[in-house]
């Protein structure tokens, strides 16, 4: 047996790599949803405005194989240009508001934009910092806002999945 | 320090000294500046580990600047200190590089020119945006209006080369930065980063907070590396009050911080496979991670360690049932992650990919003051809990000589394995009694809190005044770290330094503030 079949054998066994995950149903409605309205797959570029990082890093744990949010067929994508959502965290920083902007107009229509996480709301802790320039609302018209700090990998998949429903 | 005195009188430098317990101040005029840090720099062999300014005008009529250096025997900081009128200081960055950054620092915050640096570049308030002010000053309002400038990079130029201009906004889910590649056929021959694109303000945002809410914000500075932020900002607000923590809130301490390395390092080592296209131990490393931060869930609530230290102490304590799960999942963990190993090293093409990629020398780690997890592989071994052990015993420092990113590697997988050693270690002798001491009082006081977090030193120096903080500086080992990584770069391929990038994984919102 190779090191590699050692593995998922042993994974196999101990059945961690089918931990009973709760959204399982409302998944399987999802994938049928992004079937119909966007031909089997949804789209999502991701942008940091400033986040402290542990946005994002829930934000990959949601693609991790135990939550594995693909296989609904959500992915997330590398150029704003294929995308059909974005998805902003952190406060914006000023620094980064016409980034911010070129990423939203370099997308296609139709677009929406989601932000995750309480800074990308209003500025979160940060709101009223001198270099802050507010929540994504105040640079881009936002769809569907995940609370949380960060949202837990469960938390966006299930508002992603009660979204799109 | 007897030595160190002596030194001093020798150069005709006569310190004040004023102390805390492990925290020493010289205080020098500002001739006496520069010939007392190089003394320091070059009798601890420290790198400049922060150097700050204050805004004291309003009760002493001058700025303050700090340089604080780290003594490994006796285990000491040190700090030299002069007072400032403005508009100038007197640079050290010529002679000790790692200041070069803080000092470009304090003129764009504070509005003072360090005469003699070359380079007085902005670091996060971008000139695009920001026309002027300064932010940390005690009368700074807003920015002030004017024009607004443009961002010199360093040309490079010659038959061939050609710029490659990468970021802000990356392929992937990660910060925000930009670097700028010069590119001669394939190698890289200089790369330029230019960060603070996640610049939130942070310092200023600590100013006027009680101890308590300063606490809370410290877990918002990098996210990945919480608990340590909160540690050290605790440690600082302890240290400035006088306030002990109960043994039991020590030992607890000490388990979260090696459970944030954990989960830390093995997503690292994930990553570091996946950038040359590995993606079976990626996945194998991101159900590790999973699992462990799970566990952070169980027993404090939060996956990240968020709202567990407090002023004082922490605020969860592990009944005998969580410490079962600890030590249960630990070792699963730790069992999971062997085999990751074992994965990885079976691999020629990978481990073709990782040896000698990405190499930053010794002798350039300690000239530009690369510290932490990057340090430690490049040779340099400080390790703050083996200087300042506290509740650690026979701590096994890891570290590798060559500096590439499979040492980079290395220290993350033999550091694991010494994480799951302490904690196992930890939580047999964990003390009983209390977790937290009683509310503390803050008065007026002035200290260093320090941790040793995943990526290395996370310090916290703060002054409060009647209760509120006056002044907090805070060094995320990012901000040493960068540089490193934009030379360690330099003759690599371009298609190698996604890899070399992460195995730095530096923090770009701990760097930006
Ligand atoms: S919401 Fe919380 S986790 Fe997300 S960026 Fe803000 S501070 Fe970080």
């Amino acid at each position: 047996m190779s090191v590699f079949d050692k593995v998922i054998a042993a994974r196999l066994a101990r059945g961690i790599v089918t931990q009973p995950i709760e959204y399982e149903k409302r998944g399987a409605e999802l994938k049928d949803l992004i079937a119909a309205k966007f031909s089997r797959s949804f789209f999502i570029r991701e942008v940091d405005t400033g986040s402290c990082g542990a946005c994002e890093s829930e934000i990959i744990a949601a693609t991790n194989p135990l939550y594995d949010l693909q296989r609904y067929g959500v992915s997330f994508v590398a150029s704003p240009r294929h995308a059909d959502a974005l998805l902003v965290t952190g406060p914006v920083s000023k620094n980064m508001v016409l980034a911010l902007k070129k990423t939203y107009d370099a997308m296609p229509e139709p677009k929406l934009v989601i932000s995750a996480g309480d800074c990308a709301l209003n500025g979160g802790v940060f709101k009223g910092s001198y270099y802050i320039a507010g929540g994504v609302n105040a640079v881009l018209p936002v769809t569907l806002h995940i609370p949380g700090c960060p949202p837990t990998p469960l938390t966006l998949v299930k508002a992603l999945i009660s979204f799109l429903r | 320090m007897e030595k160190l005195l002596f030194e001093l009188t020798r150069l005709g430098i006569v310190p004040v000294k004023l102390t805390n317990e492990n925290e020493v101040y010289l205080e020098v005029s500002p001739v006496d500046f520069k010939p007392a840090c190089l003394a320091l720099h070059k009798l601890l062999r420290s790198t400049v580990m922060l150097m700050f300014a204050e805004d004291r005008r309003s009760s002493e009529g001058t700025f303050t600047i700090r340089a604080g250096f780290i003594g490994t025997k006796p285990r000491q900081w040190y700090f030299v200190e002069q007072k400032v009128p403005g508009p100038v200081f007197g640079s050290i960055a010529k002679d000790i590089y790692s200041a070069n950054l803080f000092e470009r620092e304090i003129k764009e915050m504070f509005g003072l020119e360090p005469e003699g640096n070359p380079d007085c570049r902005r670091l996060r308030l971008h000139d695009e945006v920001w026309p002027g002010g300064y932010p940390l000053r005690k009368d700074f309002e807003s920015a002030v209006p004017g024009p607004i400038g443009n961002y010199p990079f360093m040309p490079v130029e010659g038959e061939g080369v050609f710029e490659l201009p990468v970021g802000p906004v990356h392929a992937g889910i990660i910060g925000p930065g930009h670097f700028r590649f010069s590119v001669a056929g394939e190698p890289i021959i200089n790369l330029e980063s230019r960060l603070g694109f996640t610049h939130r303000g942070v310092e200023k945002m600590f100013e006027g907070r009680d101890a308590a809410s300063a606490a809370k914000l410290s877990e918002c500075v990098a996210g990945d590396a919480a608990f340590s932020h909160s540690l050290a900002c605790c440690r600082g607000v302890e240290r400035a009050c006088g306030i002990t923590v109960p043994p039991r809130g020590e030992y607890l301490r000490g388990i979260f911080l090696e459970l944030e390395r954990l989960y830390n390092h093995v997503a690292d080592v994930g990553t570091i496979a996946l950038d040359v296209g590995f993606s079976f131990p990626a996945a194998e490393a991101s159900v590790i991670k999973e699992n462990l931060q799970a566990l952070n869930g169980e027993l404090t609530g939060s996956r990240f360690l968020k709202h567990v230290n407090l002023p004082g102490g922490v605020s969860r304590d592990l009944d005998q049932a969580s410490v079962k799960k600890l030590l249960a999942q630990t070792a699963v963990a730790a069992r999971d992650f062997r085999r990751l190993r074992e994965i990885l090293y079976s691999s020629v093409s990978f481990l073709d990919r990782v040896e000698t990629t990405g190499a930053l020398s010794k002798k350039l780690a300690e000239d530009l003051g690369v510290i932490g997890l990057a340090g430690r592989a490049s040779g340099v071994k400080l390790d703050l809990r083996e200087v300042f052990p506290g509740v650690y015993d026979g701590l096994k420092v890891v570290s590798r000589e060559k500096g590439d990113v499979l040492a980079r590697l290395e220290v993350r997988l033999d550091e694991f394995e010494e994480s799951v050693r302490q904690i196992e270690r930890l939580a047999a002798r964990l003390p009983e009694g209390a977790v937290a001491g009683d509310e503390p009082l803050v008065g007026s006081g002035r200290a260093l809190g320090w941790a040793e977090s995943w990526r290395g030193p996370v310090l916290y120096w703060l002054r409060f005044t009647d209760g509120k903080l006056a002044r907090a500086k805070i060094v995320d080992p990012s901000f040493h770290n960068w540089i490193g990584l934009n030379l360690a770069a330099l003759d690599n391929i371009v298609p190698d330094f996604p890899v070399c990038n992460k195995s730095f994984n530096l923090s770009y919102a701990g760097n930006d503030l």
